[in-house]
């Protein structure tokens, strides 16, 4: 075990599996010479050569497009997209042609390939460098959703990512970067994709969350406890898409509390599937209503600092009185 | 940068007889096939059919300058000449067409003329346009990565070439002197929209220079002026100097698909006229011009080939739909895929 922030583990993770099988090309803007705008691939074209480190246009649907080809032909290529916020060019690739190669063909072709993408606000990103995607792309069927939370879930996922044969969307939280820093086991760690991760155990409530809201419940949580005594269970789905409903309704049905908190818009975001999937499965199991917290429904978040803080929110104080009042019910 | 590819003889391309008669009688099973096609649509035992006819010539020409050992083949949904070329049946090609379970494309996932066989080397496309081209570059990429002596083709209309897609795969393609070859089927009309409105130029291929790539114009009407075309931009993909635009003016005797009706845009007078310019007949003619097909082995070719549709409508008919109990499969990986 050694102690890294979250960049950093992407990084050695990436190098790490760049290093040990051929098949692997990085494509992308800026990752090359400047070795990403998040130095995610600092260093990388030095030790991999322009043959695997891509510098591409810029142009979204084509980086997306390329790697496709590249992975129906035997390569496997990890695609960075250099704010989330740029993805949506490239929605049609994604969407119609890497999720759907699979089914369309009846499984006779397939498209293993990680698509890497920053997201999410907090620092400063305004409109077109903040914004949450993933409710857009866990909806496709055929198409696999991570955002890890720590140090070693981005490790051990972006490995899994690497070695799963099917496309998966990668999603790092900017403010997750450099932010926060833990454990990452050392060797071939891997986390498998679908399976979610109680962060901070808990008896009185259960807050089903993900990205860098983790870290903002868990410090509300511990506030709560050393305050009041209520100990909230926090679990990080960490894959939107399969999402791990057995371990929700697990935690749900100990607790018999639930709160959904996520920082994308409220309405039709992962929280609904969340929430939906707690009242049908576990409605009887509840002493309380869902508690359902996310990001207004705003076109996006704004950048001076006043309108930024209050898209944030769910900050640890808003968080915290919800968890108070739920246990409370 | 463009310029302008007229008629070769055979024997200066390199072409046998034999060579020869194999690209006549792919030309005629394309058109035989889609006729055939068509009749099957307007009995109602397909819901929906693409044609091909008069495509036969650039569809032909090109792919029959492909090697079916080493390259990849990156169509779209009106290449039935191209992906019979690379070897799909007339019994795989009507699975499709009644949406049976051995469909090798789809299983009957797609609508027809959805292509795709990894047997075959056949990429599979979707219905949105121009998708598969920056593919084709990401194909030729992995093709020199792994120093495979291959080219890939993709195949697409002019309407294709307003798609940002299009423009995307080119540039890539170009930039990193990649081993593919782009061919435009140019028949006039995207749908019902005609060229002058989907660009300002009057030819496709003056957009290579945009690319730093050549552009090539060819009559697509001419199945040895196209084959030569796409043998030349082979050698130059081979040989590591990049890719090729070629431009094969065609033109579309039947309306889009099964669905459209094209006497709402364009005068029958007009595709009467294209029609004198028949791809078949031309190399019919050439061909017995040359001594290499009488009129008597035209015939039994021809009888030939419409038994053969004939059967695969048949046999294709009888066979299996696809079990509704596999329609969740193949969502993702299965455990016994490799």
């Amino acid at each position: 075990m050694s102690a890294t922030n979250v960049v950093t583990a992407i990084r050695d993770t990436l190098h790490a599996e760049m290093a040990a099988d051929e098949r692997l090309v990085l494509l992308g803007e800026d990752v090359g010479t400047r070795g990403g705008v998040f130095k995610v691939s600092q260093g990388f074209v030095e030790d991999f050569g322009e043959r695997r480190v891509i510098d591409t246009p810029l142009a979204e649907s084509g980086i997306i497009g390329v790697a496709i080809g590249m992975a129906l032909h035997g390569m496997l290529p990890i695609a960075e997209i250099e704010f989330a916020d740029f993805i949506h060019p490239a929605f049609d690739q994604i969407v119609s042609e890497a999720a759907r190669m699979r089914y369309r063909t009846n499984g006779d072709w397939a498209c293993p390939m990680v698509i890497r993408a920053p997201c999410g606000g907090g620092i400063h990103g305004a409109l077109y460098h903040s914004q949450s995607i993933e409710a857009f792309y866990a909806h496709v069927p055929g198409l696999k959703v991570v955002m890890p939370s720590t140090p070693a879930d981005a490790a051990g996922l972006l490995r899994a990512a690497i070695r799963d044969p099917d496309p998966v969307l990668f999603l790092e939280h900017k403010k997750c970067y450099r932010a926060v820093t833990g454990e990452v086991p050392h060797g071939e760690h891997v986390e498998p994709i679908g399976t979610a991760d109680i962060k901070r155990s808990g008896t009185d409530l259960t807050v089903i969350t993900y990205g860098y809201e983790v870290h903002r419940c868990i410090e509300a949580a511990d506030r709560l406890a050393a305050d009041e005594g209520i100990q909230a269970e926090i679990l990080d789905v960490r894959s939107l898409a399969p999402l791990d409903t057995a371990t929700i309704l697990r935690s749900v049905r100990s607790t018999s509390r639930a709160m959904v908190v996520y920082e994308d818009n409220r309405t039709y975001g992962a929280g609904a599937e969340i929430a939906a999937t707690v009242a049908e499965e576990a409605m009887f199991d509840l002493d309380a209503p869902i508690v359902r917290i996310g990001g207004p429904d705003i076109p996006a978040m704004p950048y001076a600092t006043t309108l930024e803080h209050y898209y944030t929110e769910p900050t640890p104080d808003h968080i915290y009185v919800a968890m108070r009042d739920l246990a409370r019910f | 940068m463009s310029t302008e590819v007229t008629e070769a003889p055979h024997g200066a391309l390199g072409l046998s007889p034999d060579d020869l008669l194999r690209m006549h009688r792919h030309m005629l099973m394309a058109r035989l096939i889609d006729e055939a096609s068509f009749r099957q649509n307007r009995m109602g035992r397909a819901p929906f059919v693409v044609p091909v006819s008069g495509h036969e010539g650039c569809q032909i020409g090109t792919a029959s300058a492909m090697d079916r050992d080493t390259d990849v083949w990156v169509p779209y949904y009106r290449d039935l000449g191209v992906v019979l070329v690379a070897g799909m049946s007339p019994y795989e090609i009507f699975l499709g067409v009644f949406s049976k379970a051995d469909d090798p494309s789809s299983g009957g996932r797609q609508m027809p003329s959805h292509w795709g066989s990894r047997r075959l080397r056949i990429v599979s496309h979707s219905s949105p346009i121009a998708t598969q081209v920056p593919h084709a570059a990401g194909i030729a990429y992995a093709m020199r990565y792994r120093n495979e002596e291959a080219v890939v083709a993709s195949w697409f209309g002019e309407g294709a070439t307003s798609e940002g897609d299009w423009h995307e795969g080119l540039n890539f393609a170009a930039i990193h002197r990649l081993p593919v070859i782009f061919v435009c089927e140019n028949n006039e009309y995207a749908i019902s929209v005609p060229q002058a409105k989907q660009m300002a130029v009057p030819d496709v291929a003056m957009r290579a220079a945009g690319y730093g790539m050549p552009g090539v114009i060819v009559d697509g009407s001419d199945v040895l002026a196209c084959y030569a075309a796409m043998r030349d931009a082979r050698a130059r993909a081979i040989a590591g100097d990049g890719p090729t635009l070629i431009e094969c003016k065609t033109y579309r005797y039947l309306p889009h698909t099964s669905d459209d009706d094209d006497k709402s845009y364009r005068s029958r007078e007009e595709v009467d006229e294209h029609r004198h310019r028949d791809p078949i007949d031309r190399f019919t003619a050439y061909l017995i011009a040359q001594g290499v097909l009488d009129h008597d082995g035209m015939q039994a070719m021809r009888d030939a080939c419409t038994a053969e549709v004939e059967a695969a409508i048949t046999a294709s008919w009888e066979a299996a739909d696809p079990d509704p109990d596999t329609v969740l499969r193949h969502v993702f990986a299965e455990r016994d895929d490799a």
